[in-house]
């Protein structure tokens, strides 16, 4: 999409661009700072419209849990401000900036579209969880806003929710509104050596099935000398991260061994890098996939990748999230879409070269009487097709 | 007075016909009721203010005969009601002249538990708390915990996107499924979402959560488990003023700690739960809170004993930290029973729903103050403080027409004034009939268009529970005339 790009500097800008591209039937491909332009299929626009120019904090009351900002606005502007008083970004999103090989960071609307969320997804929700409101831009230039600046809102449909995930063919999100919570104070990490990804996965429904509030339960297939390494976090306070840590330990000692990582900041940094996917080891030419099926079909899925030569993986969410990389092939895709459909699970193609991208269904297909519901939403909302046509499935 | 669609003459000519259809649709026995004396039951839901028979109630048993069901309505053009337990306090359930209520009630059993992944597999009629019931015994809970948990339904808190007092920590019921099995209005059965945490695609779970019966008939849901905590234990603080209690919310959220429920009563409130449940609340208190936290024995004292420091700089009347857990029952044990308290000073009272930020608090108790005496109706506040969700309890006379009709427009200004200090018509009870002619009030006609749009998507002939959420204005499907028509209005 290397068109022209467009950046409107304000909300009402945007509009006018949007109207005028429904106008004249000239697609927009809809990005922040473009950092995950390689995902899912290339969007089929000459033009590109960035919301980098909206930027910045508008609202935010500590207190009230609450953070608004334009949509543009950096990721780590937004988890420096929350950072400053002692909250933090609840889903924990990936900056999957060296997945894409982007040097810019992610922008908070991208995010949003994208749905994408870290290790804590396990135990504190998904990305879309956390948006309390939004401000978009309708395909034909309209302005709207759904749910709001409180943390509890059942007020008609929460349109929030379909825009979160609909990877800008639905609206362009201009202003997002946040539930944030105060950062953990302490954070340590439980590892479980064991014999095979099945035991892990054991190891992690142990301690997700434990009283300790478990906040990420992930697998490193080669967690040193070729074993797979289960591990656990616990946050919270100082006092309850030890106490919490060390009867996890106890608990989960006869299933391999384990160990506690107390040390914070080699805590912070493995979780770090497990979000950001880096244990996966992807070489710069493998496609990703991201697969999410129920957590003890983890190894399962795991198994079928690695029969079809796939060799490249990790998994997170307690087993239930499988990062694949591997040769960017049709062949190769197939493999990964039919181990998610063979657990009755979902894959993405995460990263993958346009050749492949534009020629594989990147999600699965949904069935029949929903795809008509989503026709009709998709004409509702952007009736002329000029936003991000392509980027889910082909010709819609 | 809220004014329901015009009724189809064409639907009420045809009733024997509908009711032969659907009596094919749910054979055997208990599967449709139209007896009038037997439709009494179905008339009214936790709004009792407002009743209205049905043409017909189809109790179906399996997503089959809801899905027959759906295809008799759809292609008789009738209007439908889903229906769990009827304890929606909006009136989300209540029905139509011309529509038939389908009643999820006979889908109750539990399908699935799975404890390894944490989830269980539920029929749309099975009980809140009968989740929790079902899978206790291994030491895990289903996390939303409405206060009508024995009665009401899955499915309906599904569609309502319900709360309770744990949301703090645990989320609504949105934060706690995974998939839902429902049916269109056309009779088709589909499935959103999963035992997966992230499907792919556009999030119908999330849409359909909390749509109030106006997108599909949700059948069967797909819900988390979580393992409980060790154990859990509250206090209680009471102070000299609405304001200083909200500061010490405020100072209690600012120091990082964020309890598993922070419940705050105003004065009339904490006075009508005491008299009802002794459960020895400070009478002389202007707003008192009741703080629980969870973890060890340990970590309760740890964290009790730091939210007592912080209650301390707010120069509370009393604080009570309970000792054991017979203690902390008895703390709740007010709260709990604050419906049945209100409804022992005064019958009948409309619970609202709005929700405010928090900062907002003193404000707004201060102006519903003022309002209580231009009205000359009592209400007492309870206040879901952590998340800014405010119940006032308004008390009228159910006998007296002009009492209720001022306690619906107190209702409505306190509603109004929600919005305009930046929050919302309803956090957890759902628009219903009840809010449904407010919601220009919060959004443009532009956004409620778009919304309804998005109705259209899933139910373009406006069978599925219209009259609810949406106003009917300018609604063809629905109304013909602009003009109320006082004798189309359900009986209050
Ligand atoms: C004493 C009392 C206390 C309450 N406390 C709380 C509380 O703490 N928190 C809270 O959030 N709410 C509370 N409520 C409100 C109410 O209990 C909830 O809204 C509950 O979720 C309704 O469930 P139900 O099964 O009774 O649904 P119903 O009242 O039967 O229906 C609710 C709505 O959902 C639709 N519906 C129901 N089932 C389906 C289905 N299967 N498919 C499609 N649509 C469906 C109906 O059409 C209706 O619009 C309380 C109510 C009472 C009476």
């Amino acid at each position: 999409m290397s068109g022209a790009s467009i950046a409107p500097a304000s909300e009402e800008e945007l509009a006018e661009a949007v109207a005028e591209a429904a106008r004249s039937g000239q697609p927009l491909a809809v990005e922040g700072n473009g950092t995950k332009r390689a995902m899912l299929r290339p969007v089929q626009a000459a033009r590109t419209l960035s919301t980098r120019n909206l930027t910045g904090i508008t609202l935010y009351k500590p207190q009230e849990l609450i953070l608004s900002a334009r949509a543009g606005t950096p990721l780590p502007e937004i988890e420096a401000a929350l950072a400053e008083r002692g909250q933090h970004l609840i889903a924990e999103p990936p900056e999957p900036g060296p997945l894409f090989g982007a040097s810019e960071p992610a922008t908070l609307g991208g995010v949003v579209a994208t749905n994408l969320s870290g290790p804590r997804r396990i135990n504190a929700g998904a990305m879309r969880d956390h948006v309390m409101g939004i401000r978009a831009v309708t395909g034909t230039g309209e302005v709207f806003r759904s749910g709001g600046r409180v943390l509890k809102n059942v007020t008609g449909l929460d349109l929030c929710k379909l825009l979160a995930g609909s990877h800008g063919t639905l609206g362009v999100m201009t202003e997002i509104t946040l539930k944030v919570l105060p950062a953990p104070e302490a954070s340590a990490t439980v590892a479980v050596r064991v014999a095979d990804l099945a035991g892990g996965v054991r190891a992690l429904s142990a301690g997700l099935g434990a009283p300790y509030g478990v906040s990420g339960a992930a697998l490193l297939p080669d967690g040193g000398g070729g074993a797979p390494l289960a591990i656990l976090r616990i946050e919270d306070f100082a006092e309850s991260v030890s106490y919490r840590a060390g009867r996890l330990r106890d608990e989960l000692a006869g299933l391999g061994d384990a160990s506690v990582v107390d040390d914070a900041e080699q805590s912070r940094d493995l979780w770090r890098r497990v979000r950001d996917a880096e244990p996966l080891d992807a070489e710069p030419s493998d496609a990703v996939w991201r697969v999410s099926v129920r957590p003890t079909a983890g190894p399962a899925v795991a198994r079928a990748v690695r029969a079809a030569g796939l060799p490249r993986l990790m998994l997170d969410w307690g087993g239930g999230l499988v990062w694949i990389a591997g040769p960017p092939t049709a062949e190769a895709h197939a493999a990964v879409a039919a181990a998610a459909r063979a657990e009755g699970g979902a894959f993405t193609l995460f990263r993958a070269p346009d050749s492949l991208r534009a020629a594989v269904p990147v999600l699965p297909e949904e069935p029949a009487p929903l795809a008509a519901i989503g026709r009709r939403v998709k004409a509702a909302l952007d009736p002329a097709g000029v936003l991000n046509p392509g980027r889910m499935r082909a010709g819609a | 007075m809220i004014r329901l669609p015009d009724p189809k003459p064409e639907v009420l000519a045809r009733r024997e016909e509908i009711v032969s259809a659907l009596r094919r649709a749910v054979p055997g026995e208990g599967g449709v009721i139209s007896e009038p004396l037997r439709l009494k039951p179905y008339e009214t839901d936790g709004l009792s203010a407002y009743k209205q028979p049905p043409l017909a109630v189809a109790l179906p048993a399996s997503t089959e005969e809801v899905a027959a069901v759906l295809r008799v309505c759809h292609s008789m053009g009738v209007r439908v009601v889903p229906r769990g337990a009827g304890t929606s306090l909006s009136g989300g359930a209540l029905p139509l002249e011309d529509g038939v209520v389908l009643g999820l009630m006979r889908m109750n059993r539990v399908l699935e538990v799975d404890f390894d992944d944490r989830l269980a597999v539920v029929e749309a009629g099975v009980t809140n708390l009968a989740i929790t019931r079902e899978v206790e015994g291994e030491g895990f809970f289903y996390a939303p915990d409405p206060s009508s948990q024995l009665a009401c339904m899955i499915g309906g808190n599904v569609n309502m996107n319900s709360g309770g007092a744990h949301c703090l920590k645990y989320g609504v019921t949105a934060n706690n499924l995974l998939g839902l099995k429902a049916v269109t209005i056309e009779g088709e059965v589909f499935e959103v979402g999963g035992r997966h945490l992230d499907a792919a695609g556009y999030d119908w779970l999330g849409l359909l959560t909390g749509s109030e019966g106006q997108l599909a008939v949700v059948t069967e849901v797909t819900v988390r488990i979580l393992r409980g905590p060790e154990g859990a234990r509250a206090m209680l603080a009471a102070f000299k003023s609405n304001e200083i209690a909200g500061q010490a919310v405020d100072a209690i959220i600012g120091s990082g700690i964020i309890p598993v429920a922070l419940e705050f009563m105003d004065r009339p409130a904490i006075h009508a739960c005491e008299a009802f449940a002794k459960a020895g609340y400070p009478l002389d208190a202007e707003a008192m809170l009741i703080i629980e936290v969870e973890g060890s024995v340990a970590e309760q004292d740890m964290l009790l004993g730091r939210i007592k420091d912080i209650c301390e700089r707010f120069d509370p009347i009393s604080l009570k930290v309970a000792e054991t857990a017979e203690q902390s029952l008895a703390i709740w044990k007010g709260r709990k029973g604050a419906f049945g308290a209100v409804g022992r000073i005064s019958p009948d009272y409309l619970c609202m729903d709005g929700t405010i930020p928090t900062g907002e608090l003193p404000h707004v108790l201060r102006r519903i103050g003022e309002m209580s005496a231009e009205y000359g109706l009592q209400v007492a506040n309870i206040f879901h403080a952590g998340d800014g969700n405010l119940h006032p309890l308004i008390m009228f006379d159910a006998n007296d027409p002009a009492s209720f009709r001022k306690a619906e427009d107190f209702g409505a200004d306190i509603l109004k004034l929600c919005v305009e200090v930046g929050g919302c018509l309803t956090g957890e009870h759902g628009v219903g009939v009840e809010k449904r002619d407010l919601m220009n009030v919060q959004f443009t006609a532009g956004e409620l268009g778009l919304q309804r749009a998005v109705k259209a998507a899933f139910d373009p002939g406006w069978l599925l529970n219209p009259a609810k959420v949406f106003p009917l204005e300018g609604n063809a499907a629905l109304v013909s005339a602009p003009a109320a028509a006082p004798s189309r209005s359900a009986a209050a």
